[in-house]
């Protein structure tokens, strides 16, 4: 096992990528706190599986864009577990528009979970990590913030954005052990992706080198590999995981 | 006022990894002590570990030299 005796903190881990990540993790001997926002069955359903697994977790109610909210949540892993050594910032929602339809709230709202709450959540366990002179952080960002995507000029600024600050994060945490990469994954099927209509998936299906869409453990592997030792040497990069889909 | 001057020059000496001789009241963190910035954070979180007490950013952003750090915690205290 990997993760032997760490502790790991992952936002949005009741649905999707974020729960297959968090068991993913698990399995390699990490205890995790599992963050949700609204589905609070679900995030204890994740909990029971990982304690099935012989590891420790608690189910964290959170809304990342809320400062004081998530400084609650890392004083509550540090006060269960006394630690925090991996960070995963896997939150995020969809609000798609064409950029002459787009509303401000839309804006706004993508912004703030997708980007802001990752800016919120790095800082609020830079403390701790930089006390234990080792940390990891983990950004989900997305490959449309590499490519752009028609429809989704909230989401992608967004996504970008969480490239540019996952470099600088990087730059200003190395000197104290503590690494920031990004993965930018390509289309996985998830409840984000379900809303979709059949013609788009085939339209993006086409576009895909591998010839298949994405599972969540595909992203939860990487994920692995950045928390372990095994990535050691790499600080400031975006992982594409996506098919090939963008090179 | 001894007390916490001691302490304050215990973290100093221990984060920076200087001469306790150089830590005198005006010495500057950044340009006497060798300190970046992110040396100063730390050594802020550490001030607020040691005395037990919350520094706000604003007044974090305050404190330059050992004096500083000092005449902040004794107020405060
Ligand atoms: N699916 C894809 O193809 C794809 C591709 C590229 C990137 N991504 C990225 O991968 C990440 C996970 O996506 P997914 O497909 O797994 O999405 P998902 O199935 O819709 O799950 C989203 C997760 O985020 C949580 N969440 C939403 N708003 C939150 C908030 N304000 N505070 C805390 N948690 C919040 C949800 O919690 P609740 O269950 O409580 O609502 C849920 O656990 C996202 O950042 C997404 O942008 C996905």
């Amino acid at each position: 096992m990997k993760l032997e005796g760490k502790v790991a903190l992952v936002t949005g881990a009741s649905r999707g990528i974020g729960r297959e990540i968090a068991l993913g993790l698990a399995k390699q001997g990490a205890d995790v706190v599992v963050n949700y926002s609204g589905s609070e069955e679900r995030a204890n359903q994740v909990v029971a599986e990982i304690k099935e697994l012989g590891r420790n977790a608690i189910a964290v109610q959170c809304d990342v864009s809320n400062g004081e909210s998530v400084a609650n949540m890392v004083k509550a892993t540090i006060d269960t577990y006394g630690k925090l050594d991996i960070l995963v910032n896997n939150a995020g929602i969809t609000k798609d528009n064409l950029l002459m339809r787009m509303k401000e709230e839309e804006w706004d709202d993508v912004i703030n979970i997708n980007l802001k709450g990752v800016f919120l959540c790095t800082k609020a366990v830079t403390r701790q990590m930089m006390k234990q002179r080792s940390g990891r952080i983990i950004n989900i960002s997305s490959i449309v913030g590499v490519s752009g995507n028609p429809g989704q000029a909230n989401y992608v600024a967004a996504k970008s954005g969480v490239i540019g600050l996952t470099k600088t994060t990087a730059k200003e945490l190395s000197s104290r052990g503590i690494t920031v990469n990004a993965i930018a994954p390509g289309f996985i099927t998830t409840d984000m992706t379900d809303k979709l209509t059949e013609d788009v998936k085939d339209l993006m299906l086409k576009q895909i080198p591998l010839a298949r869409f994405g599972e969540p453990s595909d992203i939860a592997n990487v994920v692995v590999f950045l928390a372990s030792e095994d990535s050691r040497y790499m600080t400031g990069q975006t992982l594409h995981v996506d098919g090939g889909m963008v090179m | 006022m001894a007390d916490v001057l001691e302490r304050v020059t215990k973290i100093i000496v221990d984060r920076l990894g200087v001469e306790e001789s150089e830590v005198k009241l005006e010495a500057s963190f950044k340009d006497d002590l060798g300190a970046d910035s992110l040396d100063v954070v730390e050594l802020v979180m550490e001030l607020e570990d040691e005395f037990d007490m919350e520094i706000s950013d604003d007044d974090a952003e305050k404190i330059a030299t050992v004096g500083d750090a000092v005449n902040y915690i004794q107020a405060k205290q």
